[in-house]
């Protein structure tokens, strides 16, 4: 069975800091992963090697199969790897409709396209309504960005990553600020993803962590801990003491 | 602006519609048009002022499509213009007088030297970007002055012979063919762009400008965007230099300086950037500013439009504008004679 991520022996260090130490994750096609850890464990380095921020100092990144270790960001999100951010990373001044176009243009292969104006394509309206529809944005699709709702916002940072029809998606923490009332919206669209896209969910809430996820990876210090289904890292007493002995927020 | 139609669309058609009304003409455009080619019949004794006006907001139009659309910043625009304007100038002299073979020529080599220059505007920050581009129009004005014998040199190019535009209109004294002849090199300019900045290419030069981070990471191939930004930035650049010396008859030094470079920014920052028609209104006002004080008081003009532009800062364009649209719209109905409630 290809794998639809995987990571072999990922290092990455920093002059004599090693943020991310041999690494080596699988996922499956359409698993449902979370990768937790207290602050500074090297979550954010990790992100940064898989979506190609970073290059690593060894070890092998594969996508499908792939090595994609010395591609850029955009050559790998056109390849299927793509993220959302923790805070968002949106654009204010376009409209959802205009954001995630964007995003359904380039993969369509008509990004470059300058002399149509946008809209003109039936397949990018048509598949820009769907992504919209799906995180139920189509009612608000006409305001600039900057005035929709944090909570809006939210769903439009994962809309505009699912336009790029990743295989896989990594989620940086989706629901992150998002007042109580507006959370449940998140959970259900996170929870509503396509089957068939490989999730990976970078989570500080155990609560989110714990419902979503099917395994789960705990990383300290730039390791991984231990990996295991929710029920197993629930148990084990070392991710415990990490959490509660060092006083997580 | 308004889909305020409150019968359900499907989301599709609201979307469609919504992306049309975006890129629709405006009747103010339109009237703007007709009101510039208009004055090709009146107001004889100004055309050379309008020509010139007319070359400025080209030039501006050029900037504002890096700067106000891709976000980068230059203060060495004036690069391309002026390797238009000896392009088209040494073409001239050495006998290829035809205007519009010469345009070509000037946008094709401003053109290559924005491809070339655009890969070291990539990278690095605003600063960075202010020094790069300064220091490759420094050095254009100085290549320019020491290889005197192809430019000119200070002396600057003598005996350029332009010829009638369209083998039919020749150059006239008070510059009729001048100022339709800019004018309509800006019309077809500023329609090609229209498309462009409300076609994928255009939404991604703004999706760049605003957040390059989440525009790489959504699939957008940032630099190859930009360098097709920059590179079109220049042809156009340099259209506006050839257009200078075609209908002055003349190219010197003064067109790589640094002031144009200044100017054609100072003119953007007035009219607003990023709007494509904030080009053409900043140089109006510029231009006309520029003239109407220097007669008042030749000496201290600077100091006035220094003063206007200290003031538009702290007022606020937004606040000017809300007060000019709305004059705009009691008026202009009034004067087509239309009854159209908004």
């Amino acid at each position: 069975m290809t794998l639809a991520l995987e990571t072999r022996g990922l290092m990455k260090s920093f002059g004599g800091l090693i943020a991310t130490n041999d690494v080596s994750l699988q996922l499956p096609k359409g698993a449902r992963h979370a990768l937790i850890g207290p602050n500074g464990a090297g979550k954010t380095t990790l992100i940064n090697l898989l979506t190609g921020v970073l290059t690593p100092t060894s070890g092998e990144i594969l996508l499908d199969g792939g090595d994609i270790g010395s591609l850029g960001v955009e050559q790998r999100v056109r390849l299927g790897l793509t993220r959302t951010f923790q805070i968002n990373q949106l654009f204010p001044d376009l409209t959802p409709i205009e954001t995630v176009a964007l995003a359904v243009s380039e993969r369509q292969g008509r990004g470059g396209d300058w002399w149509r104006r946008v809209g003109t394509k039936g397949a990018v309206l048509d598949e820009l309504i769907e992504v919209l529809d799906r995180f139920d944005l189509t009612d608000r699709m006409t305001e600039q960005t900057r005035f929709l709702p944090y909570g809006k916002q939210r769903l439009l940072e994962i809309a505009v990553a699912l336009a790029t029809k990743p295989r896989v998606l990594l989620l940086d923490e989706p629901a992150a600020g998002v007042p109580e009332g507006e959370r449940d919206e998140i959970l259900e669209a996170v929870a509503e993803l396509p089957k068939d896209v490989t999730v990976v969910l970078i989570e500080h809430d155990m609560d989110l962590v714990f419902r979503f996820a099917e395994r789960i990876s705990v990383l300290v210090a730039g390791a991984v801990l231990t990996e295991g289904t929710v029920e197993e890292i629930k148990a084990d007493p070392r991710v415990k003491a990490v959490y509660l002995g060092e006083g997580e927020a | 602006m308004t889909d305020t139609t409150d019968q359900p669309l499907a989301p599709v058609a609201r979307a469609s519609r919504f992306l049309a009304a975006e890129a629709r003409w405006s009747w103010l455009e339109i009237a703007f048009w007709i009101a510039a080619f208009g004055l090709a019949f009146v107001f004889r004794s100004n055309h050379l002022l309008f020509a010139e006006i007319a070359i400025l907001a080209l030039f501006a139009v050029s900037l504002d499509l890096i700067l106000g659309y891709a976000g980068i910043v230059s203060l060495g625009h004036a690069a391309f213009f002026g390797l238009g304007a000896y392009t088209v100038g040494i073409m001239a002299r050495s006998g290829w007088g035809d205007p519009l073979t010469g345009l070509v020529a000037a946008g094709v080599t401003a053109g290559i030297l924005g491809f070339l220059t655009s890969f070291l505007v990539l990278r690095g920050s605003d600063l960075t970007r202010l020094m790069i581009t300064l220091g490759v129009a420094s050095l254009l004005h100085e290549t320019a002055n020491k290889l005197d014998w192809l430019t000119g040199g200070a002396d600057g190019l003598q005996g350029m012979m332009v010829g009638p535009v369209l083998g039919h209109f020749s150059f006239d004294l008070y510059g009729t063919t001048a100022y339709v002849y800019a004018l309509s090199v800006l019309f077809v300019v500023v329609l090609g762009l229209r498309v462009l900045v409300h076609s994928p290419f255009g939404h991604a030069l703004r999706a760049i400008r605003d957040n390059p981070l989440r525009a790489r990471a959504i699939g957008i191939p940032v630099s190859r965007r930009l360098i097709a930004a920059y590179t079109l930035a220049a042809v156009i650049a340099g259209f506006a230099g050839a257009l200078l010396a075609q209908t002055s008859a003349f190219a010197s030094l003064d067109v790589l300086e640094f002031h144009r470079s200044a100017d054609v920014m100072l003119v953007l920052v007035i009219g607003g950037s990023g709007r494509l028609y904030g080009g053409i209104l900043g140089a109006i006002v510029f231009r006309l500013a520029q003239d109407g004080i220097a007669n008042i008081t030749p000496q201290y003009w600077q100091f006035w439009i220094g003063l206007g532009l200290v003031a538009l800062v702290l007022l606020g364009r937004d606040r000017l504008e809300i007060v000019g649209r709305r004059l705009v719209g009691r008026v202009l109905p009034w004067l087509v004679g239309e009854e159209k409630a908004r």
